[in-house]
């Protein structure tokens, strides 16, 4: 790898420090039950697999009883990769029209470019929006692009995305590296609706949205296809589990003729 | 419309839904004409598919005529008579590329919960679980067809439906399975399943040179079914041990490649089948891999054991100290329809094979519900339900 724009090993000890992922606070009585159920069930079991199974079960009482309420400040890191079957240049093109990402990255609004740098605003839970300003750290063309926010952000972050040929014909590695410092308070809370718990997800999501339209020319979709009557529960669980724009909002963005 | 609709384990209903409409550019509308109910539609109706949601359509075995395309669709045109593939293809991605049809990276929505289970995703798959994709399928009048230049074969005029529905599936499934088996002169082949994969399996097989096709039921219509395929049969209900009976057959041998056309709900009263029963009711296996424990035990040494059999989960106790021991090489996989659906067609034209052989019941769409019953507990001599949306 070449030099990166975050420094991932200093990253990693401070999450080892500070960030020790914790279960929230939620799931301290199941974690609690269910982890003392198994152990209770391991040890009259009497056999390697009960001694396992009441090791797994102790693990689970503890991850409860540790467990801490709301969403945490804490610095998230993610990076994936995905192979796209063409060239970078192509790639590098289609990222490097900024306007052009809430395309396929569904939290966004809009992204514009002002004097300043680069004004980015997603779309929030309830119809609010977040805004923060970027600059354009490194561009070279065809193999990298990196942004961080400038000073004052509400979100703090900073990512890269590089384009690299693969092999044979391959096409293109495409990895990207991001990484946010979610606003304290009542913004946070806000923010993790918007990025749920899982940003991981979500950045895979957009990377599987870019490979799909650059690829295929459409992302692929079931929103607004018929079906029979939904049960309540999965109509709400569905409702609740969304985050940023359904497929349908997305509309004519989704598709690259 | 009307659709078959999934409401849970063992309760498929007829129900009036919204008409299918263009979500995509590259997608079409099919009025469908003919469609038919799948052995592994089956595994929906018992309930051992997971993240099936109430509403669900069902349906993955379909043609039928276009009646809208997208803007960018160049090759189909209303009119068009169509058998549709039941794996979802862009044509443009690595896997697409090299002819791993169903590997397709780009239509699968759900992705992410295939990674989750599965390291990575195959394509999307019509009527089949939000794992896959969550397509409504084409047990209905009408369905909306991704990728509509991709998928879609068109049929000339004047060639009856019956003739080449099951290029939509369980055609290719068979086929491939056979192919898998990379067949020399001389081989011998065993089929476990004389269901319609394991048929078009058996004739496959024949078509691709196989000296001798074993097949492996017990119900009587299936095997003779089998035998009229060119098959040599083994009822295993009046078998005392089936690996024994196929060493003795092949001259201690054993048979050169084993097809498993069973897959996940296999059953039978022995000790390795109540042990699944035991274990899946417990939660302890999701499948229940007692056929592919048998095929792994009966393959000769350096054999192939090729699977069209759908497997979903988590298999115990397989043998596979036995495979490593033989050095088997395992074929295994949703089909590359799109490879198979051509030449396939030709094989029809040309007479070399029927496949409308293996229906035994031809149904109005309203019937279906009950159809999915009498199929499951093979009454009625039932081999294979074909559906007619328009009839009354």
């Amino acid at each position: 790898m070449s030099s990166q724009l975050i420094d991932i090993p200093a990253l990693k000890a401070r999450r080892n420090v500070n960030q020790r992922k914790r279960a929230p606070k939620a799931l301290r009585i199941p974690l609690i039950a269910g982890g003392a159920t198994l152990a209770a069930l391991g040890i009259i079991r009497r056999s390697p697999l009960g001694i396992a199974m009441a090791a797994g079960g102790g693990l689970l009482v503890y991850r409860g009883i540790t467990a801490k309420g709301g969403w945490s400040s804490s610095l998230i890191y993610v990076r994936k990769a995905v192979s796209i079957d063409k060239p970078p240049e192509e790639l590098y093109r289609f990222w490097h029209n900024f306007e052009e990402l809430p395309r396929f990255m569904r939290h966004l609004r809009s992204v514009r470019s002002t004097g300043r740098g680069l004004q980015w605003v997603s779309a929030g839970p309830l119809g609010k929006s977040f805004s923060w300003d970027a600059e354009i750290v490194e561009d070279r063309e065809n193999e990298l692009i990196s942004w961080r926010s400038l000073p004052g952000s509400q979100i703090e972050n900073q990512g890269s995305v590089r384009f690299q040929s693969a092999p044979e014909g391959r096409g293109t590695e495409v990895r990207v590296e991001l990484m946010y410092q979610p606003p304290a308070g009542k913004l946070g809370a806000a923010f993790a609706m918007l990025f749920g718990e899982e940003p991981e997800q979500q950045i895979r999501e957009d990377m599987r949205r870019f490979k799909e339209l650059m690829e295929a020319g459409e992302i692929a979709t079931t929103d607004g296809q018929p079906h029979g009557r939904r049960s309540k529960i999965t109509t709400m669980l569905k409702s609740a589990s969304g985050y940023g724009r359904t497929d349908e909002q997305m509309g004519a963005q989704r598709v690259v003729s | 419309m009307k659709a078959l609709c999934w409401y849970g384990k063992e309760d498929v209903r007829v129900e009036t839904v919204p008409d299918p409409k263009i979500l995509n550019p590259h997608d079409a509308i099919i009025e469908i004409t003919r469609t038919a109910i799948c052995g592994s539609d089956l595994h929906l109706y018992d309930g051992f598919i997971p993240t099936m949601e109430a509403g669900d359509i069902l349906g993955h075995e379909f043609m039928g005529e276009v009646v809208d395309t997208g803007s960018e669709v160049k090759n189909l045109k209303r009119g068009d008579k169509v058998v549709v593939p039941f794996t979802i293809a862009c044509g443009q991605c690595f896997f697409c590329k090299r002819g791993l049809w169903s590997a397709c990276d780009n239509t699968n929505p759900n992705a992410w919960m295939m990674e989750k289970l599965y390291g990575y995703s195959g394509s999307g798959l019509f009527g089949y679980s939000h794992l896959m994709g969550g397509y409504a399928g084409g047990q209905a009048q009408y369905v909306r067809v991704p990728f509509a230049d991709v998928g879609p074969l068109k049929i000339p005029d004047g060639v009856p439906d019956d003739k080449v529905l099951f290029l939509s599936d369980i055609f290719p499934t068979g086929y491939m399975a056979a192919e898998n088996c990379e067949i020399k002169p001389g081989d011998v082949v065993a089929i476990w399943g004389c269901g319609p994969v394991g048929q078009f399996a058996i004739r496959s097989a024949k078509l691709l040179g196989a000296a001798r096709v074993i097949a492996i039921d017990r119900i009587p219509e299936r095997l003779q079914l089998a035998e009229r395929g060119g098959a040599e049969t083994l009822d295993y209900s009046r078998c005392d041990d089936v690996v024994e009976e196929l060493k003795f057959r092949t001259g201690g041998r054993g048979p050169d490649a084993c097809i498993d056309a069973v897959g996940l709900e296999a059953h039978a009263m022995t000790p390795s089948g109540i042990y699944d029963e035991i274990e899946t009711r417990l939660f302890l296996e999701t499948d229940r891999p007692m056929v592919l424990r048998q095929a792994i035990q009966a393959c000769r040494k350096g054999g192939i054991v090729s699977i069209p059999g759908v497997y979903a989960g988590i298999l115990n106790k397989l043998n596979f100290g036995a495979a490593f021991g033989k050095g088997l090489t395992f074929k295994m996989g949703q089909t590359h329809m799109h490879k198979y659906m051509k030449p396939l067609l030709q094989k029809i034209m040309d007479g070399a094979i029927d496949p409308s052989e293996v229906i035994s019941h031809r149904v109005a769409l309203r019937d279906a519900p009950r159809m999915y019953k009498v199929f499951r507990d093979k009454q009625d001599h039932c081999t294979k339900v074909v559906l007619d949306p328009k009839a009354a």
